[in-house]
Parts: C-alpha cells; structure tokens; sequence
C-alpha cells in the first residue's frame, strides 16, 4: 500500500496526532489537555502557513 | 562552620526521602509504554488517554510506512542515522515487527518518502514521551 499524501496534507494529518500526543502528555486534568491539543494543533497549521508565506516571499 | 558530628547533624546533611518514591509499576509502565504505544497509560487505568495514544503512534507509523518511508537500523556510522534508529526505535513492537518483515527498507525517492521517514521518527520520540507521562503517572506525579 502507498500512501501519497500531499505536503499539506502530511502536515495537518502530523499536527493531528502531535497535537494528541502532547495535549495527554503535557497537562493534568481532561479540559487542559484538550485545550492545550487544540493550541498546539492551531501552532501547527498556523506555522505551516506562515513557512509557506516567508518561503513564497524568499522565492520572488 | 563546623562540621557536624552528631547523629541528629549527620540527618541534617543527608538527603531527604524522595518525595515520589520509586515502585515496580513505576518501573514496569513506561517499559509496557514503550513496547506497546499507549499501554503504559492502560496498565495504570487510563483506558482513555491509552486508546488515543496507542492510535496516534500507531497511525502515524503505518502512514510513515505508507508513504515509503525508511526504517533506521542500527549503525555506527552518521550520526544522523544513529540518531534516526534512535527515534525509530522508540515505537517498540512496530520498530521490531517492521524489521522483521522487512518493511520500510526503501532509500527515500521522492518527497513524499522523506516525509514517511519523518513519521515514522516522530512516531518514536512521540513514544517516548507517552512513556516518560506513564512513568510520571505510576510515581504520582500526575493524575
């Protein structure tokens, strides 16, 4: 099976499960992990856009 | 100052109990963690946290695999490929499972392929923090 995923794709699915990952890990009780998951996931995406722009910008 | 020669100034100068002392599930959870993505979490009764774990890590190796991504062996030679068998290897049974059938022994063609190779590290270092949160967990340092 192959998997062909485009890089945005790729990123999002990452920040998804990354995102999990530290929300369980880094903070106590349910609502802060959940809060925390979903800052971390918005991180994520909100870092991917802003590369994407500083590389768009660097290329012209 | 003097030193002190008593017995009550020798307890002044020792260390103080642990505050966390350490247990055998202290010791045996983040092993299980380790082995087994989110166990760690369902051997202390953290069916919730444990199931989401366990489907994190393993999803994203299976996408990492997927998407042809490499699978480090162990190597004394770059220390990049030292350090990417040491976050392969974090995923436990998915690192030996994929070694002994033999998958993910590709060299990166493509872009997509180098992104497979990154899951799959992350997918190990995500373990070990899962471990690590076991560990705390089995020492009472977190609920």
């Amino acid at each position: 099976m192959t998997l062909n995923l485009s890089h945005f794709t790729a990123a999002v699915v990452f920040a998804v499960f990354a995102s999990i990952v530290f929300g369980i890990t880094q903070r106590n009780s349910t609502m802060e992990q959940v809060k925390y998951g979903l800052c971390c996931f918005a991180l994520f995406v909100g870092g991917v856009f802003v590369a994407g722009w500083v590389m768009a910008l660097i290329r012209r | 100052m003097a030193k002190p020669t008593t017995e009550k100034g020798k307890s002044a100068v020792m260390k103080p109990e642990p505050e966390y002392p350490l247990t055998t599930m202290a010791v045996v959870a983040p092993i299980v963690g380790w082995l087994i993505p989110g166990g760690g979490h369902i051997l202390l009764k953290r069916y919730g946290r444990g199931i989401l774990l366990l489907i994190s890590v393993v999803a994203m190796f299976l996408i990492g695999l997927g998407m042809q991504g490499r699978i480090y062996q162990p190597n004394g030679g770059d220390i990049l490929d030292i350090l990417g068998f040491v976050g392969d290897v974090g995923a436990g049974a998915l690192y030996f499972l994929a070694r002994i059938m033999d998958w993910g022994n590709v060299m990166a063609a493509n872009a997509a392929a180098d992104y497979g190779k990154t899951f799959l590290i992350v997918a190990g270092l995500l373990n070990y923090i899962a471990a690590a949160d076991a560990h705390h967990i089995a020492l009472g340092k977190k609920p």
